[in-house]
């Protein structure tokens, strides 16, 4: 039998959305508020969903402990506290949510392979979240 | 297409323990779950059935008779019990929220009238559910 499992995580980030290939007055525009140059943060929820068949000896379709082990090691620990900006993942991107999302499922996929990886879902706020399955 | 989800509580105490494993590999791979006096958890189901609107009601399903179902089929099986000492499905399977969302999905499937059952969705905890589909 097919499951789906997802555990949902939380961290603190800061970040300004601002792209070096827009003039002032375009990213003003595009960004808003999310333009100030001092930046500003946000506490992100993370959901991570996995899928796989449930194994008869477990019970489970991956170990929960082995999940949040790497989830602290390859994401929290990586982006909890920090400023997005200055993070080497965005020296070429814009730290929006949409490639926050993307991020992070790259570096799940590559270092969490006891489950197949079906997707990560990230709330900005409570009025908005993003999905990226790949 | 129209998709209803219905969403209801119950709590329950089970515990993590495979017969074949040493105590250590219990240890190991339930963590705290293996302690064999067991723990319990306020469980939110969310059921979602899908079919087309019935022009003479505006409904994709009875509500009443889905909240009857659910009541009977699982709430009175499931609220207020013990999971491996009570439940007869997890006699010889472990009572993870996995095989929970299997467990329920068994007891509805063929129980509904007109609209099919799309997802049972079980959350342990507000940071940790299991989706199943019915998925070979």
């Amino acid at each position: 039998m097919k499951a789906h499992l997802t555990r949902r995580y939380i961290f603190s980030a800061s970040h300004r959305l601002h792209s070096d290939e827009l003039t002032e007055a375009e990213n003003r525009t595009a960004y808003g508020k999310c333009n100030n140059p001092y930046g500003h943060g946000h506490n992100y929820a993370l959901e991570v969903t996995v899928s796989g068949q449930v194994n008869p000896q477990t019970g489970m379709v991956c170990n929960l402990i082995e999940l949040d082990e790497t989830v602290r090691r390859q994401v929290l620990e990586r982006f909890d506290h920090e400023n997005l900006n200055t993070r080497q993942e965005f020296t070429s991107a814009v730290p929006t949510t949409e490639n926050l999302s993307a991020v992070i499922f790259n570096i799940l996929q590559q270092s969490f392979t006891a489950a197949h990886l079906e997707k990560v879902r990230l709330e900005e706020t409570m009025l908005n979240s993003f999905e990226y399955s790949g | 297409m129209i998709y209803l989800t219905r969403k209801c509580e119950f709590s329950a105490s089970h515990y993590y323990h495979n017969p074949d494993f040493t105590p250590e590999e219990n240890r190991r791979v339930f963590g705290k779950c293996a302690n064999l006096n067991g723990h319990g958890h306020n469980y939110t189901l969310e059921v979602t059935v899908k079919g087309e609107v019935d022009p003479r009601t505006g409904f994709v399903v009875d509500l009443k008779e889905l909240k009857e179902i659910l009541n009977r089929e699982v709430l009175e099986a499931l609220d207020h019990r013990h999971l491996n000492k009570e439940v007869p499905e997890f006699a010889t399977t472990i009572p993870t929220t996995e095989n929970l969302a299997i467990a329920i999905w068994h007891r509805l499937e063929g129980k509904l009238n007109l609209a099919k059952l799309h997802r049972v969705r079980v959350y342990e905890l507000p940071d940790l559910f299991v989706d199943f589909y019915g998925e070979p």
